[in-house]
């Protein structure tokens, strides 16, 4: 939908996300390689730079979608976009003591077990048991909270009954065991266009890379004022209480580098994460993230983003320095064909107007299963059509997760879903394919099949289209190295200080200080006694 | 004694000022990492948002008083037709202001650091050492605004101010401290002892106040940008723990990157 063309101004590139929740079956494994990767430090033991929440509930921090109470994201204030927590002024009035910072309590309060316990305990009647203890004040304590204590709808109908979209959605959901309703939304950092993390930083400690949009916090210049944390709006910075540093979802910055997925998306048992690079207009962002009705976001955003297939963007973005093969991945990007192309993806919580990055496609597959249970073709075109806006997951719930509220993107994306299953089924059963059903939608047969393919089959490297980060000369302005060999980094020392065999070859003129005049033990033949085998002695 | 006063008023602030500054620096090269505020709020929230802001705007509102005490000279307020009475009058209500709530949020705060668990476990070594002496500089110095007006007539702004402003101009003006009453003397002393701490303590966070944030876009971007390492570059042998992590990254002119123009 092309309607009018706006002139392209600073093309930018952003390695994008999408997660299919269709797929999602809740196994928290992205959760758990993202923890011990990332976060299984002193001082992290609290932080989930992922995880995966049971909606409805309250998520993780509880309740973090309230944004009356937590402040987070932006807010338009007479026409101007503002910090919800406010500006400037009031950000360092507020310096002292943050009043919107989420308590421990609201995520939980870390511990362990004394597992000792189980082989040390003198012998007596009672099997030993490991009691655990709080990793924050080192007592014996009773596990009250965790990371998803609500899992499965865990908390029961009162517990599940203080998510904060519930309360707004308007029509009585029933919560009752046997109608409830339940999916799983896996959250990592949005990484967003106008990140309201980086806007409340008073250090200027955060920002957001040129080249790939991955928004990090710099450890060196972070003073721990800790505004980010209520700043976010997903609730997805967190405190490290033992360093005192803001620590964050990193995209997985090198893996991203070498082209690799972040851990979430290559350990993701559903094979529901797509990566992929999106090109978008910088200068539009502003004003999308302004408009006037919160229900415009979604489309606003959109119209932010650019088709790599356009030569006129593909001429701006290459004016703007974006390499050639970073503009080819994004002509291949998953991630731009599932939000752009097929409009089947939609952002998580555009309300607060940080213009995500991390994008869902909403879950269908319950009604299928609820069609088929009634005795209907679960797949037919007109069932499904007509299922829709009585979703079990009902749609004004989705809506208020993925398009602040509005229900019609939401159902339009469902349609196509179910429009691609019905054609697809005609396709499996040797009928002729109707092609009124994918017109019915907007699409085309080729375009539907494509999908499919892209939602169903897609292999590695069709749903992680990463290039490379930038590579250029050694020497110039682009060579970054590796970031170990800084000074005193684990890759410090060049290579030829270890392989030099001892007498050959000259010495490498820039060994390592410590290594000069040593000799390598690993290449040692074991014959005789070369010179520096043992460290020279000063006595 | 003579010696003792020299060693006191004319040596020992000049030491100690190498100390401050060369501290800072050999912090800020070899452990950038350390500069936090290390905060204690998400343990307990309740006190710290009585106690921290009751304790840091006091503190602020101390600096001021001793910028206007210590640096502007009596001729300044007389020139201004400020009495001596109005002065000190001026200086009683705003000092022992400043004081109170420095000396009470410290108060709670040192309570909650000792009394929570959680908060008391997360403290270092060097806030051991640090507390006792801020606690007594801050009531040293609160007993010099509203005892000894009671008690003496002695003018700080005629004895401590003119050995302050005497320090300088390098020539320490020794005998104005050394006929100060004692508690200005013990006062002075721990104040030095609290600036030698300073760069090896979490005050050095102080030094990081984000003054910047009121004149910057809202958005910050930053480029993956070339960093000198290995044999191209200088060797400093030892890098902070973060510095090895994530730094590198060079910071891109904001007014380049188009965004931030309507900011």
């Amino acid at each position: 939908m092309p309607p009018r063309k706006a002139p392209i101004g600073r093309v930018m590139a952003q390695v994008a996300m999408v997660m299919n929740l269709d797929k999602c079956i809740g196994c928290h494994t992205c959760s758990v390689t993202c923890k011990q990767t990332w976060t299984n430090r002193q001082g992290t033991e609290y932080v989930w730079f992922n995880n995966v929440e049971t909606r409805p509930g309250q998520g993780y921090p509880r309740r973090y979608e309230d944004q009356e109470t937590w402040r987070g994201g932006w807010e338009l204030r007479r026409g101007k976009l503002v910090p919800r927590s406010g500006g400037r002024l009031r950000r360092l009035s507020r310096i002292f003591a943050n009043p919107e910072l989420p308590a421990l309590s609201d995520y939980y309060e870390p511990w362990t077990y004394d597992y000792a316990n189980l082989t040390d305990a003198p012998l007596g009647d009672d099997v030993p048991t490991a009691p655990p203890h709080s990793l924050i004040d080192g007592r014996p304590m009773a596990i009250g909270a965790g990371p998803n204590w609500d899992d499965d709808l865990g908390g029961g109908p009162e517990h599940t009954a203080k998510d904060p979209l519930l309360e707004r959605v308007s029509e009585t959901v029933r919560l009752e065991y046997q109608d409830a309703f339940m999916f799983y939304l896996p959250r990592i950092c949005e990484h967003c266009l106008n990140p309201s993390c980086v806007a409340v930083c008073p250090s200027g400690a955060m920002y957001k890379r040129v080249e790939d949009g991955i928004v990090l916090v710099d450890q060196d210049r972070c003073r721990g004022w800790r505004m980010c944390v209520s700043g976010c709006p997903y609730k997805k910075v967190y405190f490290n209480h033992s360093s005192g540093k803001a620590e964050k979802c990193t995209f997985c910055y090198p893996r991203i580098e070498a082209g690799e997925p972040t851990v979430c998306s290559e350990t993701c048992v559903g094979r529901l994460r797509y990566l992929g690079v999106i090109l978008y207009d910088a200068d539009r962002v502003d004003r999308a993230a302004a408009v006037p009705d919160e229900k415009d976001l979604y489309e606003a955003q959109l119209e932010c983003f650019l088709d790599p297939g356009d030569p006129e963007v593909v001429r701006a973005a290459e004016a703007s320095g974006i390499p050639h093969d970073w503009l080819t991945a994004a002509r291949r990007s998953p991630v731009h064909a599932l939000i752009s192309q097929y409009r089947v993806a939609l952002p998580l919580h555009p309300e607060y107007r940080t213009m995500p990055m991390v994008w869902y496609v909403p879950p269908l597959s319950p009604i299928v299963d609820a069609l088929s249970q009634g005795g209907h073709d679960g797949e037919d075109a007109g069932n499904l059509f007509g299922a829709i806006d009585t979703l079990r997951i009902p749609l004004s719930y989705l809506a208020e997760l993925f398009t602040a509220g509005d229900v019609e993107p939401v159902a339009a994306a469902l349609r196509r879903l179910g429009a691609m299953r019905a054609h697809m089924r005609h396709h499996n059963l040797g009928e002729e394919p109707d092609p009124a059903i994918a017109a019915s939608v907007g699409m085309d047969p080729t375009a539907i099949e494509t999908m499919y393919r892209l939602l169903a089959l897609a292999k590695y490297d069709e749903r992680y289209v990463i290039p490379t980060s930038y590579v250029a000369e050694p020497g110039s302005p682009l060579d970054t190295g590796c970031s170990l060999d800084g000074e005193g980094g684990p890759g410090m020392y060049e290579a030829d200080a270890f392989h030099t065999a001892p007498g050959a070859g000259p010495e490498p003129e820039h060994a390592g200080l410590a290594l000069r005049g040593r000799v390598n033990l690993l290449n040692w033949d074991g014959a005789g006694r070369p010179d520096g085998l043992f460290p020279e002695t000063t006595a | 004694m003579d010696h003792l006063h020299t060693a006191l008023w004319g040596v020992l602030p000049y030491l100690v000022l190498a100390c401050l500054v060369t501290g800072t620096a050999w912090r800020y090269r070899y452990d950038r990492f350390g500069f936090t505020t290390r905060s204690s709020q998400l343990h307990e929230n309740r006190l710290l948002r009585i106690g921290s802001p009751l304790f840091h705007f006091g503190l602020l509102l101390i600096l001021l008083g001793h910028i206007v005490g210590l640096l502007v000279p009596e001729r300044f307020t007389e020139w201004l037709h400020v009495t001596e009475a109005q002065y000190s009058a001026g200086a009683l209500v705003a000092g022992s202001l400043a004081g109170l709530m420095a000396t009470g949020g410290l108060a709670i705060l040192l309570w909650r650091r000792t009394r929570v668990r959680a908060v008391r476990r997360a403290s270092s070594r060097s806030d051991r050492v640090l507390y006792p002496v801020l606690a007594a500089t801050l009531v040293a110095g609160l007993m010099n605004t509203m005892v000894t007006p009671a008690t003496s007539d002695y003018d700080y702004r005629l004895g401590v101010s003119v050995w302050v402003r005497s320090l300088f101009t390098l020539d320490p003006d020794i005998s104005h401290m050394a006929d100060a009453p004692l508690q200005f003397q013990l006062h002075a002393v721990l104040a030095m002892a609290l600036f030698a701490l300073w760069p090896f303590s979490r005050l050095i966070h102080a030094f990081t106040a984000p003054v910047g944030y009121l004149f910057r876009p809202y958005v910050i971007y930053r480029a993956r940008g070339h960093r000198p390492h290995g044999p191209h570059g200088p060797r400093d042998g030892y890098r902070s723990r973060g510095a090895r992590g994530r730094g590198g990254e060079r910071p891109v002119p904001l007014v380049g990157t188009g965004r931030d123009a309507g900011r």
